[in-house]
């Protein structure tokens, strides 16, 4: 785990953020402290990603992201934006209170993200409502 | 108060490396002083966002903490300096452009409202200077009336 | 005691001392006359005087010190707790700070006469001296117990505030995955903190996809309360879950409209029961009403 996210021992994470597939599904965990090159490095590697693998859709856990402020919401919120354009939805997962309650005093509400309290819950939301993609029911099927 | 009263650090803001040395730091300080878990995220955001207007619009510059002990509850003070093009229309850059995109002066509002004291110094060619303080356990300030 | 070497002999502070160990008992036989002891010390006069000679003592040892004007000497330290109860004691009687003030001020005027009794051949200035030592001992004394009682005043009001707030705002578990708030009384800045903080952290205990708060006990919302609810129910959201806002009393609803207020794409119903009910049925829990199905129960059921 240690080696997957440095992160997670408070130092900051440089470089690539892993993307796991579970299926149809991109699962990210962020973790830790994330440095603005690593979060534009993400939404560029998932953009590919989503493309080569058909994913319809993306789990964002940020429950072991301690802060973010109005740079990474606005990464999150593209993130969240692109995919759409690319027939997949994005949803969020696991925000502390802390983090919440700054992000609407800074007045950043994500109106166009989804959220789930956990990553079993998230995969639910996406299993009931895959969007009508490119393969349509026959990726429904498979799920 | 046993802590020594006053104590200061000073951050240079070169590089977005930097952003990250920023928030540990105000974190770090802000868990010591006692600030709960909310307002030191609020403390640590708002440093992040300033910090970042420093680096993008100041070309860079230095944050300086303080800490303060003679109110009846510590508190923490930041100032941002930079010595870049300076803002010309506070007002504007005060008021929330940070949802229009990449505006100047973009966070400052929002940081504004994730701290109990803001105060901002500039003008065209002489740099910036923003100061915000925080108190541990006290309410936050109500929202102005836009 | 040991004599201190920088008190001097003869010297008023030392007279003073010297004074007040001589004449212990007398001062506290004449305080215990006063209104202060008298209000404060209620079982038996005894009990009036001995509280006075523990002041006596402590003032001795404090020109011992030769510390006159220091609220912090160290002589204090024992009465410290007593006087802290005197003077809560009078506020708590109805008197007002000033008048706590006054009564303490009453102290000083039969312990002068018993000095002033005790240097009948001594020089005017020596005489002069001696009654100013007094005075400023006997003004220490009043600071601090008017430090003392305030600080105990306000160490109870920030007591109560924090009970108010936590007593103000229990999280109520409805059903799994469902938490309720109901709110009574005012909400300001720090009490709306306070319930945000609250909800949210029990969002994540009960892993609640549902949140209601309940505002049929709030008894005005106006621009700052919309806000706060709005922020609440933003929060909310980020995290993964729903708020739904209930109890908007008729009156309520208008005042809100007057302002101007909207509480945007929030989720609201008339009663607590009502948006219970919205978010079963959200859930895909269906309610069994007696009679409906002839079993005569009542309850919810998973469809």
């Amino acid at each position: 785990m240690s080696q997957a996210f440095p992160g997670a021992h408070g130092a900051p994470v440089t470089g690539h953020v892993p993307v796991l597939r579970l299926g149809e599904v991109l699962l990210v965990t962020l973790q830790g402290d994330l440095h603005d090159s690593t979060a534009q490095q993400l939404q560029e590697d998932l953009a590919e990603t989503i493309v080569h693998s058909g994913a319809t859709g993306v789990v964002i856990d940020v429950s072991g992201v301690e802060i973010v402020d109005s740079f990474l919401g606005r990464i999150l919120a593209e993130i969240a934006g692109q995919t759409g354009l690319l027939a997949a939805r994005t949803v969020l997962v696991g925000m502390r209170p802390a983090v919440a309650i700054t992000l609407v005093e800074l007045g950043l509400t994500l109106p166009g993200v989804h959220t789930a309290l956990s990553t079993e819950v998230a995969m639910e939301l996406l299993r009931q409502q895959a969007p009508s993609s490119r393969f349509g029911g026959l990726r429904q099927e498979r799920l | 108060m046993h802590t020594a009263a006053g104590s200061q650090a000073r951050l240079p803001i070169r590089s977005d490396m930097d952003l990250v040395w920023v928030r540990q730091h105000v974190r770090q300080t802000a868990a010591q002083l006692g600030f709960g878990l909310v307002d030191q995220t609020k403390l640590v955001t708002a440093a992040s966002e300033l910090a970042r207007n420093t680096l993008v619009y100041g070309g860079g510059g230095t944050m300086e903490t303080e800490t303060l002990t003679g109110g009846a509850t510590p508190g923490l003070r930041l100032t941002f300096s930079d010595e870049g093009p300076g803002i010309p229309d506070l007002e504007q850059a005060l008021s929330d452009g940070f949802t229009s995109g990449e505006g100047l002066g973009m966070g400052l509002g929002g940081a504004r409202r994730l701290v109990h004291e803001f105060s901002i110094d500039s003008s065209p060619g002489a740099g910036t200077t923003v100061r915000v303080a925080s108190w541990v356990g006290r309410p936050p300030r109500p929202r102005e009336e836009a | 005691m040991p004599e201190q070497a920088e008190s001097t002999a003869g010297s008023p502070t030392l007279e003073i001392k010297d004074f007040l160990r001589r004449r212990r008992e007398q001062i506290a036989q004449r305080w215990a006359d006063e209104p202060l002891f008298r209000a404060v010390f209620t079982v038996s006069r005894d009990e009036a005087v001995e509280a006075g000679k523990a002041v006596v003592d402590a003032l001795a040892q404090v020109a011992d010190a030769a510390r006159l004007e220091d609220p912090d000497a160290a002589g204090f330290t024992e009465v410290r707790e007593q006087l802290a109860r005197m003077g809560t004691a009078r506020s708590r009687a109805g008197l007002s700070t000033a008048q706590v003030s006054g009564e303490l001020a009453a102290l000083r005027p039969p312990v002068e006469n018993l000095l002033l009794a005790d240097l009948p051949d001594a020089p005017a200035e020596h005489t002069r001296a001696c009654v100013t030592a007094l005075s400023v001992l006997m003004g220490t004394l009043r600071v601090v117990v008017m430090q003392t009682a305030l600080s105990e005043g306000q160490a109870l009001i920030d007591r109560q505030r924090l009970q108010l707030l936590e007593v103000a705002t229990p999280v109520i578990k409805l059903w799994d995955g469902i938490v309720a708030v109901p709110l009574i009384g005012t909400l300001d800045s720090a009490r709306s903190q306070v319930v945000m903080e609250t909800l949210l952290e029990s969002i994540v205990e009960q892993q609640a996809r549902y949140a209601i708060l309940d505002i049929t006990g709030v008894p005005t919302v106006d621009s700052l309360v919309a806000q706060h609810l709005m922020k609440t129910v933003a929060a909310a959201r980020l995290m993964g879950a729903e708020c739904i806002v209930s109890g908007i009393r008729p009156a309520i609803a208008q005042t809100m409209v007057h302002l101007g207020l909207d509480l945007g794409t929030v989720v609201t119903r008339a009663s607590l029961a009502d948006a219970l009910g919205y978010v079963l049925h959200q859930l895909g829990v269906g309610i069994v009403t007696p009679g409906a199905n002839g079993t005569g129960t009542s309850g919810a059921v998973a469809r």
